[in-house]
């Protein structure tokens, strides 16, 4: 049986219509559920004017939806009038994703990864959120930032997906 | 979101149409929890028209399995699952833990 021939991938290159820094668009939205579909809409044309294809246009789209709605039942307890501002930058390294609120501060290593290895009866339904997110994008963090105006803490969730 | 549920003599089907989040899983949920308050434990989930799911809907399928098995008295079967689906399905792990089948109609018949 010969080898199987290992060809060296293609450099990857960035489509013609980006720029480093540039398309940059940002949107608020208040804390309801309602505003996923919107949500979902405005990073899923992002996602599709950076280059990436469907099924990572989902995944920008689920993990997405994942956070805002983390943001709404964890940061401010529930549907309020509160905001929520999502950035879309298209980069050269990939589309980046920034999801910001005011809320209570997120420490994200106080959530376990779910047990995917137990039994139907003992599987948690909680902390499945965190872990979409963290395996649908290719780079995510998080941070606080001070609201100038208020003095307020905020919560900013940075996302990467690259095609 | 649009839920159609049939009745059938062994099982029950129910088919939700659009997006499963956390806007309007409390529907799905409730769509399965009449059928299970009914006493009926054996559902056949069609996700043929389901084109989103987030965590918040596999949480109501997870909860529902969980009370269709209780007992050894039902259990939920997913037809016509849209792959992206099936992948998130299997990101969480849910695969083992429901039957899966290409349409309804061979579901409602191994019910």
């Amino acid at each position: 049986m010969p080898n199987p021939i290992h060809l060296s991938r293609p450099k990857r290159t960035p489509p013609k219509s980006m720029d480093e820094g540039e398309k940059s668009q940002s949107e608020i939205f208040t804390a309801q559920f309602e505003n996923l579909d919107h949500v979902r809409e405005f990073v899923g044309q992002a996602a599709r004017s950076s280059g990436l294809n469907d099924a990572a246009v989902y995944a920008v789209q689920l993990a997405v939806d994942e956070a805002f709605s983390n943001i709404i039942e964890h940061a401010y307890n529930g549907e309020c009038e509160e905001k929520i501002e999502c950035t879309c930058q298209i980069m050269a390294s990939g589309l980046v994703i920034t999801l910001r609120d005011c809320g209570k501060p997120f420490d994200p290593t106080a959530i376990p990864d779910p047990d995917l290895d137990v039994e139907l009866e003992n599987r948690d339904i909680g902390g499945l959120g965190l872990y979409f997110i963290r395996n649908l994008m290719d780079e995510v963090s998080f941070s606080f930032a001070l609201e100038a105006d208020s003095g307020k803490q905020c919560n900013v969730l940075r996302m990467i997906k690259r095609g | 979101m649009e839920i159609a549920t049939t009745q059938y003599k062994h099982c029950d089907m129910v088919k939700p149409n659009g997006r499963v989040d956390s806007s309007t899983a409390p529907q799905l949920a409730k769509a399965l929890d009449e059928i299970t308050d009914a006493g009926r434990f054996k559902i056949i989930l069609d996700l043929e028209q389901v084109d989103f799911m987030s965590s918040a809907g596999l949480r109501v399928l997870i909860s529902t399995q969980k009370t269709c098995k209780r007992y050894n008295r039902g259990e939920v079967a997913l037809a016509a699952v849209p792959k992206r689906i099936h992948d998130a399905l299997d990101l969480a792990g849910f695969i083992p833990l429901f039957k899966f089948f290409d349409n309804a109609l061979d579901a409602v018949g191994a019910m």
